[in-house]
């Protein structure tokens, strides 16, 4: 299964390593990154593949959001599906 | 790979405009738990009910958790007990709803709907006692919502069924008087009741039904505000139906993929979406806030009926083509008590019990959650029960009545339910006395509309 994080907030140093090493340490591969910085706004969205995660899905949505909490930003973990299914027809 | 722009447009509905999916609804029909003994049959009610929905929350949970959806409630329908309870001869028909009580509690559900007679042509063996135990089933249980049909454009109006609803309504608010009335708002009076509502109170298991079923209802008032805030500018009507449309389309989508999901989860067929903008009291998830947001200074004023017909039918076009199978009520609610917009144009005085039944003339439901005076005549509230259900019944379209006489309280008083259900003002009713209209009895016929053969 295919699910997105996004990653909203103020810009700061390290963040993409932040979220990229929560992902490493749970067997989560990072498919797609984008990520643009409009004004100090920082907003990143990376597509991963999460089917050989090492932990459960709840567990890698509390590890994401300890991430958000050190690197205040606001982080949230998502299926696919549901931005499949608002946006294309 | 998806555009940014859109994902970041659901997380900000969901974070920040109060999108979710109001309920997913698993219908269970009871047909197969009928018995003349009533204790046999209590206990294979509350056997197929916790057979039936034992994964209900748990899968609405992790739907929730994976999607990133939230899912406000989990509920259940079943098939009116009205009929389940026919076989018993008993007068002692409480007890179903103690059963499904206790079913709602054990399986953690929000409501269970059905305690509920289809009664609109007459009354069939179990109706009329079921109908007489509706104030104590309500004052004795937390999760059961009842529900009765007294109309159709088929079968015209059952006029005796309307008298004894009046009386029906004003006891379940006196029994439950200590408890602000509560029972009241767990009672729908419907016309033309949909046999696949996932919403409550109404919502009951249709006899047309298959033995279980997954019905969504969607949400979304605060979305379609927040499209027409930020996009609506100078816009005309033609180009605000559009945006309407579209953001329904959006939602409807995600309900669509909910229901799917939780469909193939349980192992449950789909039933259908109900596309319908559910306000909640929270601010900014309002459907009069959004017809404010076309134009109106203040819901109720002149000009309100047509945003709201408008509203109704943009949401149902947009919706529809985002869903295999739609049903339910499908179109906007105005529940004045769960509406901050409803309840503070109600507490100005701008909006009345005379206007809003003109515009449930061309909404999805009818006078919903209308708080009205202690001292109100059993007569007048079958009179307004009867003016809504000829509305419906010529119109071809669903009304419902759900008025909370609020004991010992006058005009301007307030009635606090919390939750979803809201406060509402006390609204006034119209002088004069139907009283001798209403204890005519007898049915008035089908009209014209029911002769399409």
């Amino acid at each position: 299964m295919k699910a997105i994080i996004t990653v909203i907030g103020k810009d700061t140093v390290g963040i993409l390593a932040k979220v990229s090493d929560a992902c490493a340490q749970t067997n989560v591969n990072i498919v797609e990154v984008t990520q643009s910085v409009l004004q100090d706004m920082f907003a990143m969205i990376m597509l991963v593949e999460i089917d050989k995660a090492s932990v459960g899905f709840e567990e890698l949505r509390a590890r994401l959001n300890e991430v958000g909490e050190t690197t205040n930003t606001k982080i949230h973990i998502m299926h696919e599906d549901i931005f499949n299914s608002m946006h294309k027809i | 790979m998806l555009e940014t722009k859109d994902i970041l447009e659901t997380i900000n509905m969901i974070d920040n405009e109060n999108l979710d999916v109001r309920t997913i609804t698993m219908g269970i029909s009871l047909l197969d738990c009928l018995d003349e003994d009533i204790d046999k049959a209590c206990t294979k009610v509350y056997d197929k009910i916790m057979r039936s929905a034992k994964d209900l929350v748990k899968t609405g949970e992790e739907i929730e958790s994976e999607y990133g959806i939230p899912i406000i409630n989990k509920r259940i329908s079943v098939t009116p007990i009205g009929m389940v309870a026919a076989p018993c001869q008993s007068k002692n028909v409480v007890r179903f709803a103690h059963a499904l009580d206790k079913a709602a509690k054990e399986l953690g559900v929000n409501f269970i709907g059905g305690y509920s007679a289809l009664v609109q042509k007459g009354f069939a063996s179990g109706d009329y006692a079921l109908m007489e135990s509706i104030p104590q089933a309500l004052s004795e249980t937390d999760f059961v919502c009842s529900s009765v049909n007294i109309g159709s454009t088929k079968a015209g109006i059952n006029m005796d069924a309307v008298k004894m609803m009046g009386k029906i309504v004003k006891q379940t608010a006196e029994i439950t008087a200590d408890r602000n009335c509560i029972g009241a708002a767990k009672l729908v009076v419907f016309c033309n009741a949909p046999e696949d509502n996932p919403f409550m109170a109404g919502a009951f298991h249709g006899v047309g039904e298959a033995d279980t079923v997954i019905n969504v209802g969607v949400s979304g008032p605060g979305v379609v505000r927040a499209a027409l805030a930020k996009n609506g500018a100078g816009k005309d009507i033609t180009e605000i139906a559009d945006m309407v449309k579209k953001t329904a389309f959006k939602i409807t989508r995600m309900g669509q993929l909910v229901a799917k999901e939780a469909s193939k989860r349980l192992c449950v067929p789909f039933g259908i979406v109900d596309l319908s903008l559910a306000p909640t009291p929270a601010v900014g998830d309002s459907v009069a806030y959004i017809l404010e947001e076309m134009g109106l200074e203040v819901c109720g004023c002149h000009g309100t009926t047509a945003a709201l017909a408008l509203l109704n039918d943009a949401v149902k076009k947009g919706g529809v083509m985002a869903s295999s199978h739609v049903g339910g009520l499908s179109g906007a609610f105005i529940p004045v008590s769960e509406d901050a917009g409803m309840i503070a144009a109600a507490k100005s005085g701008h909006l009345d019990i005379t206007k809003l039944e003109s515009m449930t003339a061309v909404c999805s439901v009818g006078l919903d959650m209308i708080v009205v005076p202690g001292d109100i005549s059993a007569e007048t509230i079958s009179a307004i029960i009867a003016d809504e259900a000829a509305i419906g019944m010529v119109n071809t379209k669903t009304t419902a009545v759900r008025l909370i006489p609020a004991i010992g309280k006058k005009p301007g008083d307030m009635l606090e339910f919390g939750g979803l259900l809201g406060s509402g003002p006390v609204m006034p009713v119209r002088e004069g006395s139907p009283a001798v209209f209403i204890n005519r009895g007898g049915r008035i016929p089908a009209p014209l509309q029911a002769l399409k053969n």
